[in-house]
C-alpha cells in the first residue's frame, strides 16, 4: 500500500510528452533532484526527503531558426563512472550540463540533413552506458557521445543505425555476465526494439519487431526488457534471445512512463499508475509478474514516472498540466 | 425572413473564407505551432468575413469558447489518430450549414480530400506527436465554461475530467490480464489484477472515409440543443509566470510571424456592412451592459494581443502589407499593454 505524501510545486507545469521525469537520487547528501521538461524550458529542482524543496533551476533550449522558441523534448541524468551529467534534447539540438545544471559542457546542433520538409526534427531518448552517453534522433539513428572523466571534450564516437523511425526512448544497465552481453535497448514509434552490446563499438544483438503502435517508453534490469506500448500493453522480454515472456494488457490508454528497480512502474494517459512485482519462477526459470499496487491520479494524463530509491519504496509522478510532481511512498 | 437570409449570408462568408483555397494552401504548409498571438489575430480577421460584428468582450469570450472545446477534444482523444476523426467531425457538422451552397460544399470537400492525403497515412507515433505538439498550444488554460461545466466535463478549478469507464481506444484491450509465455511462445499461464477503471471495447473503428459513421463523438457540435455560452474568469489562468514568458520576451521574430500572417489573411476579404443587408452585431452577453462590463473586469492575464498590422519600417514587409490593407478596413482596437517587451510591434503601432 502507498499513501500520497507531500508535493512538490512547479513553476511550470509539465509538458505532455513521455519519460517526462527525471529523477537523479544522491543518497549520500539526502537530496532527490528532479527534472521535468515544461515546454520551452525544463525546470530542475532539488528536494529533501520529506519532499521540501530546497532549490530551483530553469534551463531553455538553445535557440535556432524559427517562428517559436525550440521544445524539449526530455530532461534526463546520465550517471557515469566519474560524473554525473544532465542530458537535454529538443528540437534543435542536444545540450549537456554538469549536473546540477549550472554550466553548458557541450552542445550538438541537430543536423536536419535528409529530413523532408514535413519531417520533424529532434532529439529523443537519452542513457548512459559506461563513459558513453546515448542519444536517439528523429531519423532512427542514436548517437553514441565518449565522455570524458572530466572537462567538456565530448566527442561523437557512433552513429548507430538499426530504427527506421523516430527515437522515443533507451534504457541501459551494466552487463549481466558472460551469458547475457546485453546492457542497451532502444525503442521507437514503430514499436521496434533494438538490444545492443556496448563498447568501443557497440554490436546489435537482436531486433524485437513491433506491431504497429508506438512503444514510447522502455527498461532494462537484470537482462529483462520491460516495454510500453501506445496501446496500453506492457511486455517483458529476455534481452539476450528477444523472447516475449509476459504481456500485461495494463493500462486503457497509451504508455508515457517506465521504470525498474527492482518493482516494475508504470505509468500511462489513463491517469493510472501500476506497480508490478517480477520474479523468476523457479521451475522454468522464466520471468512471472504480479500486480501489487494501481493508483488513480484523478483527470491526470500522467506523462513521467520514477522510483526515488533504490528499494523502490517511493515514487514520484507528474501530470500534463499540473504544476506540482506528486509524491507517494509506501505504508 | 430577412433576419434568417442574413445569418445564412453571414454562415456562408465565414465559412466560404475559412475555406478559401488559398487560405487552405497556406495552412497545409508544414508548419510550427502558431504562436497564441498569430492565431487569435487570424480568428479575428476569420470572424470579421461576414457582415456580423463583434464586441472586445464578446470577440473574447468566443475565442475562449472555442479554445477550451478544442483542448477538451484533443485532450480526450482516446487514441492519436482520434484527433484527424475530431476535425471529420467538425467538418460534417459544417457541411450540414452549407447543405444549400454547393460551391462552399464543393471547397469543402476538397479539403476533406486534402486532409485525407495530408494526414491519412501518418504513423501512430507521428499523430502522437503532433497530439502533444497541440497540446503544448493549450497547457495551463482552464478558463471554466458553463456548459462543460453543467455536464460534468469539467471541474470547477477549470481542469476536464477523465473518466475511467467507458469505451477503450480502438486497438487497446480491456486491462486487467497478465498471460506469461514459455520459451516456446506458449501460454502457461493467464492470470487476472484488479486494473481500477470500468472499461468496455470499443465497438467499432471510427471511418474516415468522406462519409461515414465517425463513432467518436468529441467534435461535434456542442450547441446542438440549445445550451447557455457562458465563461468563468477568476482563476482561469495559472502558472502566469510561465505562460506569460511567450508574450513578455522581446520578440525578434515578430517579423516572421507578421508574414506568416500576411500569407494567411492576405486572400481574405472582410465585408463591410453596406447596401440593402444591414449589418448585425453579435453580443455573446445576455445585455449590452453585460457586455461592457465583460470587457472592463477581464483579468489582466489573459487579455488577448491581436497583431496589429499598421506599418513597418521594412520596405519589403511594408509594400506587401500595404497590398493587403487596401484590401479591407483595419479595426479600431484599444492596444493591450499586457507585454512589455514586443518592441518592434509597439514601433509599428506608433507609425
Amino acid at each position: 500500500m502507498f499513501r500520497r505524501e507531500r508535493s512538490i510545486p512547479l513553476r511550470g507545469s509539465a509538458a505532455a510528452l513521455c519519460n517526462n521525469l527525471s529523477v537523479l537520487q544522491l543518497p549520500g547528501r539526502n537530496l532527490t533532484h528532479f527534472g521535468v521538461v515544461h515546454g520551452p524550458s525544463a525546470q530542475l529542482l532539488s528536494a529533501a526527503p520529506e519532499g521540501v524543496p530546497l532549490a530551483q533551476r530553469q534551463l531553455q533550449a538553445k535557440e535556432g531558426a524559427g517562428v517559436s522558441p525550440p521544445l524539449i523534448t526530455q530532461v534526463h541524468w546520465c550517471v557515469l563512472p566519474f560524473r554525473v551529467l544532465l542530458v537535454l534534447t529538443s528540437h534543435r539540438g542536444i545540450q549537456m550540463y554538469e549536473s546540477d545544471g549550472s554550466v553548458m559542457v557541450y552542445w550538438h546542433a541537430l543536423d536536419a540533413g535528409d529530413a523532408s520538409l514535413v519531417q520533424a526534427v529532434f532529439a529523443r531518448g537519452i542513457a548512459s552506458s559506461g563513459h558513453f552517453i546515448c542519444v536517439g534522433m528523429w531519423s532512427g539513428r542514436v548517437l553514441v557521445f565518449d565522455i570524458p572523466a572530466k572537462g567538456p571534450n565530448i566527442v561523437l564516437s557512433e552513429e548507430l543505425a538499426g530504427h527506421q523511425t523516430p527515437v522515443t526512448d533507451i534504457a541501459t544497465e551494466p552487463a549481466q555476465g558472460q551469458d547475457c552481453v546485453a546492457d542497451m535497448v532502444t525503442a521507437d514509434d514503430s514499436g521496434l526494439l533494438c538490444v545492443w552490446q556496448s563498447g568501443p563499438e557497440f554490436k546489435l544483438l537482436t531486433r524485437i519487431p513491433g506491431f504497429g503502435v508506438p512503444c514510447p517508453s522502455v527498461q532494462l534490469w537484470q537482462g529483462t526488457i520491460a516495454a510500453g506500448y501506445g496501446n496500453g500493453q506492457v511486455r517483458l522480454y529476455e534481452a539476450s534471445t528477444g523472447t516475449l515472456h509476459v504481456q500485461i494488457d495494463a493500462h486503457a490508454r497509451a504508455i508515457c512512463a517506465l521504470d525498474l528497480a527492482p518493482e516494475l512502474l508504470s505509468a500511462a494517459e489513463d491517469t493510472f499508475v501500476h506497480i508490478w512485482k517480477l520474479s523468476r519462477s523457479p521451475e522454468g526459470g522464466y520471468i512471472e509478474v504480479e500486480h501489487c499496487h494501481g493508483e488513480c491520479v484523478p483527470d491526470t494524463q500522467v506523462c513521467g514516472a520514477r522510483f526515488c530509491d533504490p528499494a523502490g519504496s517511493s515514487f514520484a509522478v507528474t501530470g500534463y498540466d499540473l504544476a506540482e510532481i506528486l509524491r507517494f511512498s509506501s505504508m | 425572413m430577412q433576419p434568417f437570409c442574413t445569418f445564412t449570408g453571414v454562415l456562408n462568408d465565414i465559412i466560404s473564407t475559412m475555406f478559401n483555397r488559398k487560405f487552405m494552401e497556406e495552412l497545409f504548409k508544414p508548419q510550427e505551432l502558431y504562436s497564441k498571438k498569430a492565431l487569435r489575430t487570424v480568428y479575428d480577421r476569420l470572424a470579421h468575413a461576414s457582415i456580423m460584428r463583434l464586441n472586445q468582450a464578446s470577440m473574447d469570450k468566443l475565442y475562449d469558447l472555442m479554445t477550451m472545446a478544442f483542448k477538451y477534444q484533443v485532450l480526450l482523444c482516446p487514441r492519436p489518430k482520434d484527433v484527424l476523426l475530431v476535425t471529420f467531425n467538425h467538418l460534417d457538422a459544417i457541411k450540414g450549414f452549407i447543405r444549400d451552397s454547393p460551391t462552399i460544399l464543393h471547397q469543402v470537400d476538397e479539403t476533406f480530400q486534402q486532409l485525407t492525403e495530408i494526414y491519412g497515412g501518418l504513423s501512430a507515433g507521428e499523430f502522437q506527436l503532433i497530439r502533444q505538439t497541440l497540446l503544448i498550444f493549450f497547457q495551463d488554460l482552464h478558463i471554466r465554461v458553463s456548459i462543460f461545466l453543467k455536464d460534468k466535463v469539467q471541474n470547477s478549478n477549470g481542469r476536464f475530467v477523465l473518466p475511467v469507464s467507458g469505451p477503450l481506444p480502438w486497438g487497446t484491450k480491456v486491462p486487467g490480464l497478465i498471460r506469461t509465455f514459455n520459451n516456446k511462445g506458449e501460454e502457461v499461464r493467464k492470470v487476472e489484477f484488479k486494473h481500477g477503471g470500468s472499461y468496455v471495447a470499443a465497438p467499432k473503428e471510427g471511418s474516415f472515409e468522406l462519409y461515414g459513421d465517425r463513432v467518436l463523438k468529441l467534435g461535434t457540435n456542442m450547441y446542438s440543443v440549445n445550451r447557455p455560452v457562458e465563461t468563468h474568469m477568476s482563476g482561469a489562468s495559472e502558472n502566469l509566470a510561465a505562460q506569460t514568458q511567450e508574450s513578455i520576451a522581446p520578440n525578434p521574430l515578430a517579423k516572421e510571424e507578421l508574414n506568416l500572417l500576411a500569407r494567411l489573411i492576405g486572400g481574405m476579404e472582410i465585408k463591410k456592412p453596406s447596401g440593402p443587408e444591414p449589418g448585425f452585431r453579435l453580443n455573446l452577453f445576455t445585455t449590452d451592459e453585460e457586455e461592457e462590463q465583460a470587457a472592463l473586469t477581464r483579468p489582466e492575464e489573459l487579455f488577448y494581443e491581436v497583431i496589429n498590422i499598421q506599418a513597418t519600417q521594412d520596405q519589403q514587409t511594408n509594400e506587401e502589407l500595404a497590398r493587403i490593407m487596401g484590401e479591407f478596413e483595419i479595426l479600431d482596437q484599444p492596444r493591450r499593454s499586457a507585454s512589455k517587451g514586443d518592441d518592434l510591434l509597439a514601433m509599428m503601432d506608433e507609425l
